[in-house]
């Protein structure tokens, strides 16, 4: 019995778990910086509405602002748990 | 009239390799004939001084410049070893709040009289000192581990640099961002434990401008108070040295990148 299945997968190097994890968040933070100030208040107002109702993971929630020619589109995406 | 280059030593991330960057770039750019100023900008927590062995010769510090308590010659401390290289010292005890916009522009402006360069040593985090160091500068040297945390970090440095630096707020030319890679293991990185080169140039985006081995020699130039710069049989020294030749244009080839081979090992 494994033990610490976390841990399994050997024949990923760490440096490649590393490289994958790396490139994740700093796509994400890019994206935070270019956001307006309100951007992450908003972000958390949105998420406690959301966990009023169901009980979920902050990573099952994607909120995106999108800027398009003349406007910008608010993007939200909710996994909900079955 | 020289108008100095500033340069900063960056990282967000502590504990990297800024002072120890700061004192060895510092140093080789005065051993070019540079007349060069390096700055401590890590408030309350100074020890770019204990690098340069000149802690006990600290009598005035950049914050006693800035509120006037004395001038820039009375506080600028003159290496021992090179007639170019000048030490501003951080405040031991003042709060960081000292540092104002106004005092640090003050203080660049009048060493940038007579300097070719000034680096500025930047404090870990992305607090009022590292903004403070970074804010003037024409150049920056992000100084990065292979390591997931400290790439993290300096991506955040480098949106800060091109968002809130002066240069970004005035709409002139961004600074000139370099990556300087230190604490380099190529033995771990050929086992698969540690980030490549590629890896972090990959994510971060901006041009090498060297790579610093893991190396013995920078605990024992620390513990010497001798820029490992100056110990030019170390593989750190030397890497730094290829650093100062980089930054004046020339092409050098990286070294100290791959695994040692067996004859390296038996008699390297
Ligand atoms: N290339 C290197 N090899 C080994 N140790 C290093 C190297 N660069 C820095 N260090 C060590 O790492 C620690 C932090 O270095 P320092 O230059 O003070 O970082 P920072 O100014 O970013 O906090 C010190 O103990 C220093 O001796
Ligand atoms: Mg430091």
């Amino acid at each position: 019995m494994a033990l610490f299945p976390f841990f399994k997968d050997d024949n990923k190097s760490s440096a490649s778990v590393a490289r994958e994890r790396l490139k994740v968040i700093v796509a994400h933070e890019r994206l935070q910086r270019e956001q307006p100030e309100y951007f992450q208040a908003m972000q958390r107002d949105i998420m406690d509405v959301i966990k009023r109702y169901v009980d979920i993971d902050p990573e099952d929630v994607q909120i995106q602002l999108e800027n398009e020619d003349n406007c910008s589109v608010l993007e939200l995406n909710v996994t909900l748990p079955n | 009239m020289t108008l100095a280059q500033i340069i900063v030593v960056t990282s967000g991330k502590g504990g990297v390799g800024k002072t120890t960057t700061s004192a060895a770039v510092a140093m080789g750019l005065a051993l070019q004939g540079k007349k060069t100023a390096v700055i401590d900008f890590d408030i309350g927590l100074r020890n770019l001084d204990i690098i340069m062995d000149c802690e006990r010769r600290v009598v005035y510090d950049f914050v006693n410049v800035i509120q006037g308590e004395a001038t820039l010659n009375q506080a600028l401390i003159k290496d021992k070893r090179c007639e170019n290289l000048f030490i501003l010292a951080a405040s031991q005890t003042k709060d960081k709040t000292a540092l104002t916009e106004e005092g640090v522009e003050a203080v660049l402006a009048e060493l940038a009289e007579t300097f070719d360069y000034i680096v500025c040593d930047s404090p870990a985090g992305i607090e009022l000192g590292a903004h403070m160091a970074m804010y003037f500068a024409d150049i920056a040297l992000v100084v990065t581990n292979p390591e997931v945390s400290s790439v993290r970090d300096s991506d955040r440095i480098l949106g800060v640099l091109q968002s809130q630096s002066r240069r970004a707020k005035l709409g002139l030319d961004p600074i000139k961002e370099h990556l300087l890679i230190t604490r380099y293991d190529p033995t771990r990185v050929g086992k698969g434990e540690m980030l490549s080169i590629e890896d972090v140039m990959d994510i971060l985006g901006i041009p090498l401008i060297g790579v610093i081995p893991e190396s013995e020699s920078v605990l024992k130039a620390s513990n010497s108070g001798q820029p490992v710069i100056l110990d030019q049989k170390s593989d750190a020294g030397q890497a730094y040295a290829d650093v100062i030749e980089r930054f004046q244009g020339k092409d050098v080839a990286m070294r100290f990148t791959e695994r040692k081979g067996f004859f390296q090992r038996v008699f390297g």
